[in-house]
């Protein structure tokens, strides 16, 4: 579970312009289940899953991580609640890597190099054995089709190709929880369908999932076990 | 936690496949690298190198050059000075030395010829260096005309070419026996053209000096300490040419690589968000620009070093000859002795490397300690 209490973001806080993004949420998200964000543009979804997922600290406010952060933190017991926003950076460091698979908007793959690099690149930090994550890479991206475009560069890539292989990418490292945001936005229906069937595959495997959205693909489907809705920063409902 | 050295291959291994993919711009930057080192490698090589055959030069040299001045300019010294001087106190040896330069036109060069009393010269043959028999191409036991004042053709016969110590020694050098040269330059006997003295104790050699000054007040003494003090003046590394030289092509150094490496790209600098975002730390980000840009500069200077080695001691420093030694047409094929010197290789690493690296990383740092959350936003 992640729990979220009284959560500010404000953007130049101290400058002539500060911009609060995040007003005030508290929210409890289920492990294993599937969240679903959405609300209009500019309602603070991004900033929020920035936020869950160690790459901005909040302004002020708890974020409490429930049995999610094992792998990233080995002295931590295996159910114990981890605050988050009081850790020192390399603690999110470990955590970003370990316990979150990000899977971006705009896919973030790193131009000029193969679609397996892309996959492999947050392992590189880890000193792992190159040949085991080689091997666990090449079975992800068979498993999401990608088999033939292994050496491709990934600048040739179309986007739904790109997409699954910021997803492998997202899950080199096996997380706990997988956010992604605005996942169906560069999709047609059919990927967009697609997507939501990869998504219903890792909640049976027990991942935790947070996805913005504007899609009705994706807030609509009976996948998804929580739907909050943002607006101006606030969450305005929870179903 | 993480086998460290693993990482380190890792994120090698990336840095290289990073540098591959933006090759036209990385090629480029080592290329004008790699001349920056080569023009300072060379100078420093070549200086180097002429510092060690001046200093071979003046070893072999006397302790003072006497010569006499007549309006101003350098002019024969009467023989009878030398046992004058000879009864100075402090004096060892007082040599009467016989020499001029003769221009040959054929091609178009200045040899130095020199009187020598050496017994087994034998009568009418000549030993000459190795840049004149080279320009010349002549060999051991040909034959020889030289000009004589008269325009009269002298034949010589060659008995010896001079075994190659340092070029700059012995390279332009023709050693005859006296009667010849006064012949072939008409040099009037009883006349030389200055007199070398050896002291038994140098700290005298002031005293002498001022001496011989007192007898013969159209002299002109030369201490070689003298010499060596310009040459050292002119040629050393704290102060003197080298250091004006060298140091403006280091600051241009400088200058273009903090120019060419803070100006991180938007792409990069996205670049750097995302991998932050997928766990590298800061300091992954820093071992990744930091081996990016020691390949790069590692590459330049060892290829910039190694084509300045070449270009000093196998082609002569072709591209400076002129301008630093003014007298290359005698040596069309001039060779200096190759010599490397650790202490200035390593100088010279930490001038051309370690700005291009601190270039490098001090922006990758500012990048790589923001927040990741850049990523998320394009
Ligand atoms: N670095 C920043 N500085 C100032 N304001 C920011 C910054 N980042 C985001 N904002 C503002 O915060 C607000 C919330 O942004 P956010 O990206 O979280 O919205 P969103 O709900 O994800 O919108 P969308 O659906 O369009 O992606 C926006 O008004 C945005 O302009
Ligand atoms: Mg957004």
């Amino acid at each position: 579970m992640i729990e979220l209490s009284q959560v500010v973001k404000t953007y130049q806080a101290g400058l002539a312009t500060p911009f609060t993004a995040v007003d005030r949420v508290t929210l409890s998200i289920p492990a294993a289940r599937l969240t679903v964000f959405k609300g209009p543009s500019g309602s603070g979804k991004t900033t929020l899953l920035t936020l869950i997922g160690c790459m901005a600290r909040p302004t002020s406010g708890r974020i409490h991580l429930h049995g999610l952060a094992a792998d990233a933190l080995p002295h931590l017991a295996p159910a114990e609640a981890l605050e988050i926003t009081s850790l020192p950076e390399r603690f999110l460091t470990a955590i970003r890597r370990r316990t979150f698979g990000f899977i971006f908007q705009q896919f973030n793959l790193v131009r000029g190099i193969s679609v397996l690099e892309n996959v492999l690149l947050p392992t590189y930090p880890t000193g792992e054995d190159p040949r085991a994550v080689e091997a666990r890479a090449v079975a992800r991206l068979e498993s999401l089709g990608l088999a033939r475009h292994l050496r491709s560069s990934v600048d040739r890539l179309s986007g739904g190709e790109a997409q699954r292989v910021a997803i492998a990418r997202a899950l080199i490292n096996d997380p706990a929880v997988i956010i992604a945001d605005e996942p169906t936005a560069h999709l047609d229906s059919r990927l967009s369908e697609d997507f939501m069937g990869l998504m219903s595959e890792f909640k049976d495997a027990g991942k935790t999932l947070l996805i913005t959205s504007h899609d009705p693909i994706v807030y609509d489907s009976e996948l998804a076990d929580l739907v909050v809705e943002m607006r101006d920063g606030r969450v305005v409902s929870e179903t | 936690m993480r086998p460290p050295l693993q990482r380190y291959r890792n994120i090698l291994d990336f840095a290289l496949s990073s540098l591959l993919r933006r090759k036209g711009r990385n090629l480029a930057l080592i290329s004008v690298y790699t001349l920056v080192v080569f023009v300072i490698a060379s100078l420093v090589f070549f200086v180097q190198a002429l510092k060690r055959e001046a200093h071979e030069l003046l070893a072999q040299a006397p302790d003072m050059v006497v010569q006499r001045m007549v309006a101003g300019r350098h002019d024969p010294v009467p023989l009878a000075q030398v046992e004058a001087i000879r009864n100075i106190r402090g004096v060892d040896e007082v040599q009467a030395r016989l020499w001029g330069y003769y221009y040959d036109p054929v091609f178009g060069g200045n040899l130095t010829v020199l009187a020598t009393e050496d017994a087994a010269l034998a009568p009418d043959a000549i030993w000459i260096g190795q840049g004149v028999a080279r320009s010349m191409r002549v060999k051991e036991g040909d034959l020889i005309p030289l000009r004589g004042y008269d325009g009269q053709s002298n034949l010589f016969s060659i008995q010896k070419v001079l075994p190659e110590s340092s070029e700059l020694v012995s390279s332009d050098l023709v050693l005859m026996a006296p009667k010849d040269v006064r012949a072939l330059f008409h040099f009037p006997e009883g006349l030389a053209t200055d007199l070398a003295i050896q002291a038994g104790n140098p700290r005298e050699l002031p005293t002498i000096a001022a001496k011989i000054v007192e007898l013969y007040p159209d002299s002109r003494p030369i201490l070689k300490t003298e010499i060596l003090r310009t040459y050292e003046a002119v040629f050393d590394w704290r102060g003197g040419l080298m250091v004006v030289v060298l140091g403006s092509a280091v600051l241009s150094f400088i200058i273009f690589a903090w120019d060419k490496a803070t100006g991180l790209s938007a792409e990069e600098r996205k670049e750097i968000g995302v991998l932050k975002s997928l766990g590298w730390e800061s300091s992954d980000v820093l071992l990744l620009k930091f081996w990016e840009g020691t390949v790069i500069s590692v590459t330049a200077f060892l290829t910039g070093v190694l084509l300045a080695y070449a270009h000093v001691f196998f082609f002569s420093a072709s591209l400076f000859e002129h301008a630093l030694k003014g007298w290359s047409v005698l040596f069309p094929r001039f060779r200096l002795i190759p010599a490397l010197d650790g202490y200035q290789l390593t100088v010279l690493f930490f001038l051309t490397v370690l700005p291009y690296t601190a270039a490098t990383l001090v922006p990758s740092w500012r990048a790589a300690t923001v927040d990741p959350d850049a990523a998320m936003r394009s």
